[in-house]
């Protein structure tokens, strides 16, 4: 029931920005169309042509159509095309038309070229008309582009040094380096990701985060505070390490603190990864140890929709649980809370934006009684109006 | 000139900032008032470099004040102007340049693609000290080559707050290019903000300065013009792989003023002819973060030397270069008055200059090119079967009726794809994509499998213009590169980057991290770049000259940048003449910055 709620609440902030959103569905529909001839699944990635013979082919003047040829479903797996020679191939002014071909199941995934010869190929003044093929859904998800592991045999980057290093070796500069770039000076920034009003509390709400540090190791800041009448209620600061641990993601260690006004202030030790999922979606997700064998757990996914340049719709959703009752605090075991919101920021720079927005706030199980305990609403939505920035 | 104070106003307009201000236009209008300043002027002379020869120079670097925009900001200068004096010296001369620094940190100079000693290189930290505060640094070399060159600050950011200027060394012998009349062309960007300022930004937000990334404006059209799903795929990739497809620039004129010859486009930078001269150009890219694409409208330009060297004549409509490179080309104009038109490569602003018959006279400035969008070969490479738009890869190795290429040189040799046999080593660049096993790691966000090899692609955005846009394959040196035996070594070296964190790198490893790359003194040797990134690097070899290859292995122009297309695989070779420690790294001065910079060691 909970987790179906989840998903629900996800579900509609996916549809909150399906627009950007490009999911598989459009690779399925592309192949149905027979006008957009596609590669789809193809996998070149070990063909073997090897020793390809073409030299005596002449395809001068023929008309070659392959208009309804339709090789799907082709298995191209074993082919091993060694000892083919391109080299005396002749196009000249041949009308070869690809246009309808639709090879959207081709398997070569064991072809190899390495040993093909085109060095003498013409095509002086073909008409090879690929003007119509459309590779753009073609699936190479197994080249893998980004990520993994670095294979057994990759080169060694210090294969080149002949054991020389920066310092040491035939005309380096004594001592220590000397030349240090831009980048190895420390950098730092803080974002004010929300400073705002919130109409329906009639309370300020802050979440600040800041940084110090290189490329893949920084001190973190987070805050989150709620500001009412002048007044400091409720507020949880976390200094983590953070340390990359992949092309998008940095994994962070630290303490949490929670200063609760009308509670009991809490002190967590705190893991998790913060960074940037497929499809442009900002993750932050933490896992929280503390006294007394208390756990929680937050996430938060943030996605930004650029209407223009300039005209930015942020969506975000946060996900609160707890592993035991907090009855102190009113918190409650299992999903506690899950928040969503919507902001409409315009950015007079990119780094100062004033924006409004609608956020909605609901509490689940035990959490959700405390507050019909205490008579107080589980389910909150309100207008929001503030202001994000960075320096 | 203006003073300091009477000239900052509160705001400036958006037109003003982009376009900047007339001001550089009346120094060039009255030169004679521009005089070798001294660096203990208050105010810059900028839009015109004086010029210096002989064999004993002395430069001094100093703090002055210019207002690009309208607003007064502090720049880093030689001999008090921007750009910096023009120094004309002659091949064959050991020449003395005496630089004092009167800054209150270190500085240096480096003269770029000048061979010399590498304690001559002006390197801080690598080749020498550096020059102290109020130190004077004796360079002394001779000049073993003749053509356009320029030279810049090595120190921090200092090239970019105005330290650069061109370096012409006249040949010993009569000049085989014949011009009535000549001009140094030498772009450059400018910022208001502290370079160290935007630099941290960009490791906060790497896509602050892009203005223009794809929208749902974008996505509407693209539903409206080709369908839903049409629209979606072409998206696809991209978000999947958290990639920009316009990521095109890290600086845009969003935080960029663009100079010609040290003028804003307002300022518009003149040069005069008179009717039915032959006019020589000498264009430099002397700028920190910015690829241009030129081009003067109604003008064809005949490119007749790339970095200094001669080439064989090819005639265009537009080149395009990056930081480092400087091409000389022919023009013959025969109407009044024409732009010259540098549009930068993510087509958010540009820079301008006229050539006209007299004073006052101007053409029209042409609208800037509408932004592309990085193709999927571009992202992927070669793609076998040549993706849809682009019409110009993965068939290189065979010709084409209509190619102006020259393959007669390597006509019969086997343009074998197999991995070099044993009977011919090295015979021509292998092939296999080997990637570093520290490329797997978090200072990368992307490989490539399927690298393209074809160096007959002006690149994105130059390659449906309708316009005849120089490329790499049509460079031929001129005097043929007379280098004894072929490569004896082979060193393959790949271009990374993540995006996101803003670090660039070679094999993964920023500069920090790396350890140097060895050369035997006087070997042959081929090295192989493969740019496993979206952004086109022009790769900076010190001390030694870079014989670009073709991708069936024949050697075809010599260059001390070459610039590196995404997804793109090219091999040079590369004969170290001169022993010590040496600079390799890509010219854009913040990728340098942030770790693509490598030290290679002769000895």
């Amino acid at each position: 029931m909970k987790t179906a709620n989840v998903t629900l609440t996800l579900s509609l902030l996916a549809l909150a920005c399906t627009v950007a959103l490009s999911p598989g569905v459009a690779a399925q529909n592309a192949t149905e169309k027979p006008p957009v001839p596609t590669h789809s699944g193809m996998d070149h990635s070990k063909m073997d042509h090897g020793k390809m013979d073409h030299s005596k082919m002449n395809h001068a003047e023929q008309a070659v159509d392959h208009s309804q040829t339709n090789p799907s479903d082709m298995d191209h797996s074993q082919m091993d095309h060694s000892g083919m020679d391109h080299s005396k191939m002749g196009h000249a002014e041949q009308a070869v038309d690809h246009s309808q071909m639709d090879h959207s199941e081709v398997d070569h995934s064991k072809m190899d070229h390495t040993e093909m010869n085109h060095s003498e190929m013409t095509h002086a003044e073909q008409a090879v008309d690929h003007s119509s093929m459309d590779h753009s859904t073609m699936n190479h998800a197994d080249m893998q582009m980004q990520g993994g592991k670095a294979p057994a045999n990759a080169r060694d980057p210090h294969a080149y040094s002949n054991g020389y290093t920066l310092t040491d070796g035939p005309y380096g500069m004594a001592d220590s380096r000397h030349l240090k770039h831009g980048v190895e000076h420390p950098q730092w920034s803080v974002l004010g990701d929300r400073l705002e009003y919130n109409a329906d509390s009639e309370a300020g709400e802050l979440e600040l985060q800041a940084w110090y540090g290189t490329t893949y190791d920084r001190l973190v800041l987070k805050t989150e505070a709620e500001v009412s009448d002048g007044k400091l209620e409720d507020s949880s600061t976390e200094l983590l390490w953070s340390h990359a641990i992949a092309a998008y993601w940095d994994g962070q260690l630290g303490l949490r603190l929670d200063q609760v006004a009308d509670g009991t202030n809490r002190q967590w030790l705190a893991l998790g990864v913060q960074g940037l999922a497929p499809y442009w979606f900002e993750v932050d997700v933490t896992a929280y140890l503390g006294t007394g064998g208390r756990t929680a757990l937050s996430a938060e996914a943030e996605y930004e929709l650029l209407l223009t340049q300039r005209l930015i719709l942020q969506a975000r959703a946060e996900l609160t649980a707890y592993g035991k009752d907090d009855a102190v605090n009113q918190l409650g075991k299992g999903l506690s809370s899950l928040g969503a919101g919507l902001r409409l920021r315009y950015e007079f720079s990119r780094q100062f934006a004033p924006y409004v927005g609608v956020e909605w706030h609901n509490k689940y199980g035990n959490t959700a009684d405390f507050a019909r305990l205490q008579d107080a609403s589980t389910a909150e939505t309100s207008w929001v109006a503030g202001v994000r920035f960075w320096f | 000139m203006i003073k300091a104070n009477t000239m900052m106003p509160v705001s400036v307009s958006r037109r003003r900032f982009v376009q900047g201000l007339a001001v550089g236009g009346v120094l060039a209008t009255f030169p004679h008032i521009v005089r070798a300043g001294s660096a203990f002027n208050d105010n810059a002379f900028t839009g015109y470099a004086t010029e210096l020869s002989g064999k004993v120079i002395d430069l001094t670097i100093g703090e002055a004040l210019v207002n690009f925009t309208g607003v007064v900001r502090k720049a880093t200068t030689i001999n008090g102007s921007i750009p910096a004096p023009t120094l004309r010296l002659r091949e064959g001369d050991e020449v003395t340049i005496r630089v004092t620094n009167t800054l209150s940190v270190p500085s240096s100079i480096h003269w770029h693609g000048i061979i010399l000693p590498y304690q001559m290189d002006g390197v801080p930290g690598m080749s020498f000290r550096g020059i102290m505060p109020g130190e004077t640094f004796v360079y002394r070399f001779t000049l073993k080559q003749s053509g356009t060159y320029w030279y810049h600050s090595h120190s921090g950011f200092q090239e970019m707050t105005g330290m650069y200027g061109a370096l012409i060394i006249e040949p010993k012998a009569q000049d085989v290019i014949a011009a009535d009349r000549e001009y140094v062309v030498q772009l450059s960007d400018w910022t208001d903000e502290d370079p160290h300022t935007v630099f941290r930004k960009l490791k906060v937000q790497s896509d602050l300065y892009n203005f223009n990334q794809p929208t749902v404006q974008d996505m509407l059209r693209d539903i409206t013009d080709r369908g839903l799903d049409a629209a979606l795929a072409k998206r696809q990739m991209w978000q999947q792989m958290r990639m920009n497809p316009t990521d095109l620039a890290d600086l845009s004129a969003a935080v960029l003023t663009f100079l010609m010859n040290g003028s804003t486009p307002l300022a518009n930078w003149r040069g005069l002819f008179k009717r039915g001269e032959r006019v020589r150009l000498r264009f430099i890219n002397g700028s920190s973060n910015s690829f241009f694409d030129v081009r003067i409208p109604e003008l064809k330009m005949t490119v007749v030397q790339a970095d200094g060297q001669n080439v064989h004549p090819v005639t265009v409509d537009e080149f395009r270069f990056g930081p480092g490179e400087t091409y000389d080309v022919i023009v013959s104009p025969q109407a009044d008055a024409y732009t010259i038109f540098a549009q930068s490569m993510d087509r958010s602003g540009y820079a301008r200059g006229t050539l006209a018959v007299a004073e006052g006279l101007h053409a029209p400035v042409p609208a800037l090119d509408p932004v592309e969008w990085l193709t999927m070969a571009d992202m992927m490479g070669n793609m076998n079967h040549g993706a849809s738009d682009s019409h110009s890869h993965g068939h290189s190795a065979m010709a084409h009726g209509n190619g102006a290429e020259d393959h007669s040189q390597h006509g019969a040799m086997a343009i074998d794809h197999s991995q070099h046999g044993p009977a011919v080593p090295y015979a021509k660049a292998s092939s296999t994509v080997r990637h570093a096993s520290t490329e797997y790691g978090p200072s990368v966000d992307m490989r490539v499998d399927m690298p393209r090899t074809n160096l007959d692609d002006p690149g994105i955005g130059l390659r449906n213009t309708g316009r005849r846009a120089l490329t790499l394959a049509d460079l031929h040196s001129l005097d043929g590169i007379i280098e004894p035996g072929g490569p004896e070594a082979e060193i393959e070296l790949h271009l990374t980057g993540n995006m996101e964190r803003y670090t660039w790198s070679f094999d993964g490893l920023e500069f920090s991290k790396s350890t140097p790359v060895h050369m035997k003194h006087n070997q042959r040797i081929r090295v192989i770049l493969q740019n496993d990134t979206m952004m086109t690097h022009p790769m900076h070899l010190h001390g030694m000259w870079s014989d670009l290859e073709s991708d069936n292995g024949a050697v075809q122009v010599r260059r001390h940048t070459i610039p590196v297309q995404p997804a793109q695989r090219i091999s040079f070779l590369t004969t170290p003449h001169d022993v010590g420690r040496w600079a390799w790294h890509c010219h854009l001065l913040f990728h340098m910055d942030a770790g693509m910079f490598r030290e290679v060691v002769v000895s």
